[in-house]
């Protein structure tokens, strides 16, 4: 079976930052591999190494500066890579879910997996949504936040559990092709290895527009505008114990014993 | 399409037999809403016990339940078909629903099937025009969103409108639907808590709370040291389980545990929106972490912002 993993390069911000207008000044980002992202790459790989998936290809809507986190995945084990990307798409002040389902649509039309993994939800803007959108607009089944994972290629069924709030999981059997979007947790993402990072470097990573993927300018524009962005008031009503460590830690004591922690008896 | 009627239609949420929370705290953003656009709320229960449901989610500001009585608990392929056939019957111009696991295991699917606009994770919302606040950055920053659209579908996170908990007048009206069984390719088996491991978390006085500023595994000794010294348990937050460093048992969160010990000291948790649902209702909140400006600090009575290699060994002290 075909597996595809949507990877996010994600932008990573400073603790400490300045927002300019609609954005965060550049000089507080950084960007990695989306942290779920990760646990979808490795869930694939698994898939492979475990025979039941023939080949691993990632899918990755951004622009060329992500290619140094696509070649991570490949480094871990995925097969080649596919980025979509054009200048509408860099024009864009926010790719909506409806833009990104229908770039990543484009994708699973022409490779037609057996399986999609996309991470739970990225970890800057955090729509959460992408994965179950994308299996309703290719019409496959779909498991939301995915922390356990058993195929029957044989049955064309994958049993799932899905992570409930409150410490609750529900199990539930879905019909191949399905997109999954994969709980952290669900595996241990391995580090690659120096041979994966050198023949990942030999993998095939190729680019496409949107255009030839048949999707309208319009797409991706969307129907969502940023019109604000600001640091959330912070209300801290802390008490903030000052000092060395020694210091602060001698006032905490202090405070832990008044509610009776650590007192004898 | 031709204009939307100015109704808001809100889809309430059920698990295991009971109407979740989140609902009552839909009926106040969705009441909200309406006020807004001048329309009607309408509410709907999909599945289960639908009386009881419809009931209970009868509450002041609603001015129609509709409830789908196909199925029993949540499955999506049932939510998605209902929820369509709601928004054909409804025409609303903003069709809302919890920022769940399970809201987000169908409203998307909704949303492009409709081809909707979606906003998810919402905080507050402003009508007419719409703009919707959401975190983006893990909670570092706060957007607003416009949709330039007359219609748009919008999950809201729990906790952020106050519950509706009086009882209204709307009508109850059953909502006839033929589910096309073709289309329902995914089956809900059962459900299972997730094991507790040897300790209760819920039942400790004090818990010595450990996140991702801990580094390294090895550095965990410190944590029990800690909790040693002071007669407290150790919990954590998501990344320390998802590593495998503790067991499940001891996560505290939205998929964890919900903890109200008299004393919470969370140590290098930068205090995740999930991880502040568990703990928030603790007695007395202390956080150490070098990021003043970290999450927790908002919801810390005391705080060192300072390293916490070099406050806990400090503090261990300060107790043997």
């Amino acid at each position: 079976m075909k597996v595809l993993v949507a990877v996010t390069e994600v932008t990573t911000v400073d603790d400490e930052f300045e927002i300019d207008g609609l954005a965060i000044d550049d000089r507080y980002l950084g960007a990695d591999m989306n942290e779920w992202d990760e646990y979808a790459v490795e869930e694939a790989v698994q898939l492979a190494e475990d025979g039941v998936a023939d080949e691993v290809v990632t899918a990755t809507v951004g622009p060329e500066e992500a290619e140094e986190t696509i070649r991570q995945a490949l480094a871990k084990g995925a097969d080649r890579a596919i980025r979509v990307w054009d200048d509408d798409c860099a024009a864009a002040d926010l790719l909506d879910v409806g833009a990104k389902t229908a770039l990543l649509a484009g994708v699973v039309a022409r490779e037609e997996p057996d399986l999609v993994l996309t991470g739970v939800q990225s970890g800057d803007a955090g729509f959460m949504a992408t994965g179950v959108s994308l299996a309703a607009d290719v019409g496959c089944q779909w498991a939301a936040v995915v922390n356990d994972l058993e195929l029957s290629p044989e049955e064309g069924t994958a049993d799932v559990r899905r992570e409930l709030e409150g410490g609750v999981e529900e199990l539930t059997t879905v019909e191949l092709p399905a997109v999954l979007t994969i709980q952290t947790g669900i595996n241990e993402p391995r580090y690659a290895s120096l041979r994966g990072i050198r023949s990942a470097q030999s993998k095939e990573l190729e680019h496409v527009t949107p255009g030839e993927l048949g999707i309208e300018p319009a797409t991706i524009e969307g129907a969502l505008r940023l019109i604000g962005m600001a640091e959330p008031d912070v209300e801290s009503e802390a008490t903030v114990l000052e000092g060395s460590a020694e210091e602060s830690a001698a006032e905490l004591a202090a405070v832990l014993r008044e509610r009776g922690v650590g007192v004898e008896g | 399409m031709s204009a939307p009627s100015p109704d808001v239609l809100a889809i309430a949420e059920h698990r295991r037999g009971d109407l979740r929370d989140v609902s009552d705290q839909l009926v106040t953003a969705g009441s909200e809403l309406a006020g807004a656009t001048g329309g009607d709320l309408h509410v709907a229960v999909v599945s289960g016990d639908v009386e009881a449901f419809g009931r209970k989610a009868n509450r002041e500001g609603v001015d129609v339940v509709h409830t789908v009585a196909d199925g029993e608990e949540f499955n999506h392929d049932v939510y998605v078909q209902a929820v369509e056939a709601l928004v054909e019957e409804v025409d609303p111009r903003y069709l809302l629903a919890p920022n769940s696991v399970n809201g987000l295991d169908y409203v998307p699917a909704v949303a492009r099937r409709l081809a909707l606009p979606l906003v998810t994770d919402v905080v507050d919302i402003e009508a007419e025009p719409l703009v919707a606040t959401r975190e983006m950055y893990g909670g570092k920053v706060e957007t607003e969103i416009e949709v330039a659209d007359d219609r748009a579908v919008l999950t809201i996170r729990a906790g952020e409108w106050p519950a509706t908990t009086d009882t209204g007048d709307a009508s109850v009206e059953p909502f006839e639907l033929e589910i096309d069984e073709s289309r329902v390719g995914s089956s809900v088996n059962g459900f299972e808590e997730v094991g507790g491991g040897d300790v209760d978390i819920t039942e400790a006085d004090v818990l010595v709370s450990v996140g991702r500023g801990i580094d390294d595994e090895e550095n965990l000794e410190l944590i029990h040291d800690l909790a040693d010294a002071l007669g407290a348990t150790v919990s954590a937050s998501r990344p320390i389980v998802d590593a495998g460093w503790l067991e499940k048992g001891r996560q505290v969160g939205q998929s964890g545990k919900v903890v109200t010990p008299d004393v919470y000291i969370a140590v290098g948790i930068s205090g995740a929106v999930q991880h502040v649902a568990g703990m928030k209702g603790s007695e007395t909140i202390v956080a150490i972490n070098t990021d003043p400006s970290a999450p927790i600090m908002d919801i810390a009575d005391y705080a060192i912002h300072d390293d916490l290699f070099e406050v806990v060994p400090a503090l261990i002290e300060e107790f043997e």
